[in-house]
């Protein structure tokens, strides 16, 4: 296997992680960090698979924009998932 | 948790399914139809060495009418949706002093950068989308550095629409003069500049300053949109 063969599997492997957090975290600022690493990792995988164009899009957009727009609309409504679902009741929790 | 296994278990389905078909798809062999054709004339024929914004914007023009439009109906929508009759900032921190200097100095340079990101699209990398984008992002540091920044609302309305106007109107030239919509008449008809140079790729530049200036405002005015709030008079 080749270095840059195992780079990408790197790359994969923290991209899935990041995307399992993202979903996973109750911290819906946090939930905005996974989802723009995510994005970071998508962009670097589109530049080592030689596509430069959407490499730059996907930063531009994915990285900075998205991301500000997620914080500004949590910055207007609520920063934690609600807190019903925190309770014990199972057949709420699921 | 029983959701939670269903969940998993039809997403291992349809993973599985996904994959089973590709794995029909060989990886990285040469199977081109089409892209052999662009590859081969896409120099003679569009004069520019990019050849994904050749297709983006000479061949597959048609696609990036629709994407520009789509994003301005997202910037219209979020408009629309957050419209209050009187909108101001309620930030009340102004940015600290070195965030302030620094982004007195770096959105010059961010600008700069986006406009090159747009202008070039024909021989680098890029394209009106990531260019727009760029010179968005500056403004959304100035929104984050300055409690009392706010983009010039009209102005910036009105350039978006006259950019999106002078894309169709481009297109509707080509109409005119070549028989179809976003027919490229600067290169097909006036073989305007050398291949490899600034001065070439027909009509690609033209629009791809016209789609920088258009994404960029767009999504200026989302930011503007999304960071003020309502305010009762």
């Amino acid at each position: 296997m080749s270095a840059i063969a195992v780079i990408e599997y790197i790359i994969i492997a923290l991209m899935v992680v990041s995307a399992i957090f993202a979903v996973e975290w109750r911290d819906l600022l946090a939930a905005v960090v996974g989802m723009a690493a995510v994005s970071l990792f998508a962009s670097i995988l589109f530049f080592m698979l030689q596509a430069p164009d959407v490499a730059m899009t996907e930063a531009a957009i994915g990285a900075a924009l998205s991301g500000a727009v997620f914080i500004l609309a949590i910055k207007r409504t609520r920063r934690f998932e609600s807190e019903e679902e925190e309770k014990p009741g199972w057949w709420v929790r699921w | 948790m029983m959701k939670r296994l269903l969940a998993i278990g039809l997403i291992l389905v349809i993973g599985y399914w996904l994959a089973n078909g590709l794995a029909g798809v060989p990886f990285g062999e040469d199977r081109m139809l089409v892209g052999q054709y662009y590859l081969d004339n896409v120099k003679q024929q569009t004069g520019a060495i990019n050849a994904v914004t050749a297709v983006v914007v000479n061949y597959r023009g048609f696609d990036t009418l629709g994407e520009v439009t789509v994003l301005f109906i997202a910037s219209t929508g979020v408009g629309a949706l957050l419209w209050r009759r009187k909108k101001e900032r309620t930030a009340e921190v102004e940015g600290s002093v070195v965030l302030t200097t620094g982004t007195k100095l770096l959105v010059p340079f961010v600008i700069l950068f986006g406009s090159y990101i747009f202008i070039h699209g024909h021989l680098t990398p890029g394209g009106g989308f990531p260019g727009g984008a760029t010179i968005a992002t500056a403004f959304l540091l100035l929104y984050m550095a300055f409690t009392a920044y706010e983009i010039p609302h009209k102005g910036f309305e009105k350039t978006e629409g006259v950019a999106g106007m002078s894309y169709v109107l481009v297109g509707l030239i080509g109409l005119a003069i070549g028989g179809y919509f976003l027919f490229d008449w600067i290169w097909q008809t006036w073989k305007i500049g050398t291949v490899g140079e600034l001065l070439s790729g027909g009509f690609i530049p033209v629009i791809y300053m016209l789609i920088g200036i258009k994404v960029g405002t767009e999504l200026s005015g989302i930011i503007d949109n999304m960071i003020k709030e309502g305010v009762s008079e």
